[in-house]
């Protein structure tokens, strides 16, 4: 109870007009800057961290969590209309919200893709109101083991519910591990796969590559095929919102399981892009029509964005409880916080009640108001779609070359996007799938980290991801995913063969 | 954008106001400052990279915006070899911290810190080895003596980075008191300090800054600190003890003594009046109460040294850790 009256004291404190006024500011720069790929939500917030400094520390929280929804909402924008991810989580939003957008029907998929992240972080942060002493505690049950236990059965929910030959995906995910282990050896401390280059000290990054293979990638694949704009006839009025809001709710079985994964994955903390691609892998399987998964299927946006947005959300409890970021994002919130003198920890929930309260009251306010503002945008960016391709394709070029530079602030990078861009082409013409690949250079380098670090503490035994009922419930849970066709399939003919 | 238009809109108005006193004044900024943190967001040198930033733009101690950029690949090795590549641009400072001879002694990279030319020593921070607060080790004699009865691997303990100052101290440890451990490298010092409350770990050595709100929650417990004095904060923060209060390793017969550097450098071939001016910056930023403030909070030791006492000290720090990762065995066969 006593929580219940902290959180509306919280939104009194939310309410005043100095800071929703913050609010909207917020979520308007957060959107431009998730529609810039490869500038992302931490880049964003690092660079406005600053002048947040004369605020009030609530106000500044206000401000920096509301970029934080802005660029979770901006991120989806890019991903439906040009196949360009622009955060991590976003990669699997392209698969079903690009094909969507290319039969003419962006209005749509951006219409589920941000009513789907504003239920995902809603019901996040009614688990937080709720249960945030609770889930302090079972964050602390993570170590290396069980970290490593949950990206298996990342890896493994979306490999063996996938429907291409196993071998191509392998392959692909192959090539991805491969380029996850250039750069510096975190274990060892030594450099591998460098070959003397200095360019190569930062291994290749997640976003350079996804900026390559699906932005450069698609404008090359359009090009050769006669410079066709699909999608241009999207409708573009705001019926389509209150259409699309009419089928939406018969959707409610992916829309809850995909929450119960982002929260999951949030807290552990794993992040929102293992959530992102577990919940897609799980609905193509699960989904009555998931046959036609990839082919513009609106549950195959609701999934990934449902998740990506409940786990985006979660993240920031163990930030506040534990003083542990679980993105790259909250990490910067976190250095904002010890700037303003707060001290994240067991103690904030109890010292700087007003603080903790007014933040978890804004995340209400700035998701709703998110929602308000994109949603009312939604014709003007199908209208985007109407633009003539011979004007729009160097248009996103240079935004792709802005985005790649302004990860590192480097011209290495716009070169290496390039050849990402062959690479991703010529992958596609021979029909390898691109998805585990990008698994793979997202989440390999943390995994192999995981497995390496559970190793090191229990002297080389395999039997630390068995060694209690967590880890070993993750990992079968992670080996009956992988091998769920062969299990569909012996169960099948055993059942023909008792009838 | 807004805020270069802001700086543009300051710097005329004090150009106006100050033009007949600076006709003495050396060498200032002309563009904006970057400031280069060769390590990731949200660790204990991005966290006083940004506080200086926001200290120098709140008090308006600059007239050009200084900029914070992390470069974090390699251990750090990208902002180094950035900074080198860079020199004649006296528009690039770097902070630094142990990596500044760790990284290249065990990765071989072709850099060394007389590359670049050092500006001023801004603090150093401190060490403390903890311990989970549910364990019986009161003290450090009743955790060595844990340590010599385990079994030689068993306990564990955890760092932030491989061969870095974690590790070196935790060797350290171990000459001193004749244990073994098995260390474990993680990401940064806020998931270690989390992993040893959840009891993945056995002890960690953490900055004070890394640990101290699971001290102030009761979920660790300090047993000393690796400096040659005990800290100097008195302030209580848990159970009626201050930082003051910890006391040294060596008095505890565990001989280890490590400081981390923050400091600052520049671009090769920076003049002397380039140099001064950041001098003068930095002790203005020394003066303001949130700088005092920020020092308090991470309990850090705040010895300040510039010109030939500075660079002599980083040149006897870079021995000794030649000796330190040689003894350790990190060095890289290039080395």
């Amino acid at each position: 109870m006593e929580e219940l009256a902290n959180l509306f004291h919280g939104f009194a404190v939310a309410l005043q007009p100095f800071n929703i006024m913050v609010m909207i500011l917020g979520i308007v720069l957060g959107v431009v800057i998730g529609v810039l790929p490869g500038l992302g939500g931490a880049n964003g917030v690092a660079i406005l961290l600053p002048l947040t400094f004369s605020m009030s520390p609530t106000s500044a929280i206000i401000m920096l969590s509301c970029i934080y929804w802005g660029a979770l909402f901006g991120g989806a924008i890019t991903s439906i209309l040009f196949n360009i991810p622009g955060e991590p989580w976003s990669v699997a939003t392209t698969f079903d919200g690009y094909p969507m957008a290319q039969q003419g029907k962006a209005g749509e998929a951006l219409t589920a893709a941000f009513t789907s992240s504003f239920v995902g972080a809603l019901f996040a942060v009614i688990m937080i109101t709720l249960v945030a002493p609770l889930v302090a505690s079972f964050a602390l049950q993570f170590g290396p083991a069980e970290k490593f236990a949950v990206y298996f059965l990342a890896f493994c929910s979306f490999v063996g519910l996938s429907k291409e030959p196993p071998f191509k995906t392998i392959a692909a995910m192959m090539i991805g591990f491969a380029l996850a282990a250039v750069g510096l050896d975190s274990i060892t401390g030594q450099l591998r796969l460098t070959f003397g280059v200095t360019e190569l000290l930062n291994g290749f990054d997640f976003l350079i590559a996804v900026i390559g293979l699906f932005g450069i990638g698609e404008i090359l694949l359009t090009m050769e095929e006669g410079l066709a704009f699909r999608g241009g006839n999207a409708k573009i009025n705001l019926r389509v919102v209150l259409q699309t809001w009419k089928e939406l709710p018969a959707y409610w079985m992916t829309s809850l399981r995909s929450c119960l994964i982002g929260c999951w994955m949030g807290i552990t903390p794993a992040g929102a892009t293992p959530a992102s691609f577990m919940s897609y892998g799980i609905a193509k399987r699960v989904a009555k029509r998931g046959n036609n998964f990839g082919k513009g299927e609106i549950e195959g946006v609701v999934a990934p964005e449902t998740a990506a947005h409940a786990a985006g959300t979660a993240a920031l409890l163990p930030m506040l409880s534990l003083g542990v970021p679980g993105s790259p994002t909250a990490a910067v919130l976190l250095g904002g916080l010890l700037i303003w003198g707060l001290q994240p920890g067991p103690m904030l929930f109890v010292e700087q009640k007003e603080f903790v309260w007014g933040l978890i009251a804004s995340m209400y306010l700035g998701n709703l108001v998110g929602l308000i503002v994109v949603l009312t945008c939604v014709p003007i960016f199908a209208a985007i779609l109407r633009v003539p391709f011979s004007i729009i394709a160097p248009l996103i070029l240079v935004l792709c070359a802005i985005g790649a530079y302004s990860v590192h602030s480097s011209t290495f990078d716009v070169v290496l996007m390039l050849v990402f861009g062959v690479l991703g082409y010529l992958l596609k013409k021979c029909n390898y799938p691109l998805a585990p690949l990008v698994l793979a250079i997202v989440l390999g380098d943390k995994a192999e980290e995981a497995f390496r670090q559970s190793l090191l503490g229990s002297q080389g035994s395999l039997g630390v991801f068995f060694s209690n009922a967590l880890v070993s419930s993750i990992m079968i849970l992670g080996l009956i995913a992988l091998f769920w066709t062969a299990i569909q399939e012996g169960y099948t003919r055993l059942r023909t063969r008792l009838a | 954008m807004y805020r270069s238009i802001l700086s543009i809109a300051f710097s005329a108005a004090a150009a106006l106001g100050a033009s007949s006193i600076a006709a003495s004044a050396a060498w200032e900024p002309v563009r904006p400052v970057e400031f280069i943190v060769p390590a990731g967001t949200g660790g204990g040198a991005d966290q006083m990279a940004r506080t200086i930033q926001g200290i120098v733009t709140k008090h308006n101690l600059m007239k050009q915006p200084l900029v914070v950029i992390n470069k974090s690949g390699g251990a750090g090795g990208e902002g180094f070899l950035d900074v080198k590549a860079s020199q004649n641009n006296p528009h690039k400072i770097i902070i630094t911290l142990s990596n500044l001879f760790t990284t290249p002694l065990a990765t071989g990279i072709p850099f060394n810190w007389k590359d670049l030319t050092p500006v001023a020593m801004l603090a150093l921070d401190e060490f403390v080895l903890w311990v989970n607060a549910e364990k019986p080790y009161k003290n450090v004699k009743d955790y060595v003596d844990a340590l010599k009865q385990a079994s030689p691997g068993s306990m564990k303990m955890g760092g932030t980075g491989s061969k870095q100052e974690d590790q070196i101290i935790t060797v350290g440890i171990e000459k001193a008191s004749g244990a073994k451990f098995t260390y474990i490298p993680y990401k940064g010092g806020g998931e270690v300090a989390v992993q040893l409350v959840g009891n993945h770990v056995d002890s960690t050595v953490n900055n004070p800054i890394e640990a101290i709100a699971q001290w102030r929650g009761g979920k660790l417990r300090p047993l000393c600190v690796f400096d040659g004095k005990p800290m100097a904060y008195d302030e209580p923060i848990a159970d009626g003890k201050a930082w003051k209060d910890i006391p040294t390793c060596k008095s505890q017969g565990l001989d280890m003594e490590y400081l981390m550097l923050r400091g600052i450098f520049m671009a090769p071939k920076a003049t002397k009046d380039q140099v001064a001016y950041y001098i003068d910056l930095f002790n203005k930023v020394r003066a303001t109460p949130d700088w005092q403030e920020f020092m308090k909070s991470g309990a850090f030791n705040t010895t300040f040294m510039t010109g030939d006492d500075y660079a002599k000290w980083v040149e006897t720090e870079e021995k000794r850790h030649q000796v330190l990762m040689k003894e350790a065995g990190f060095l890289a066969p290039s080395n």
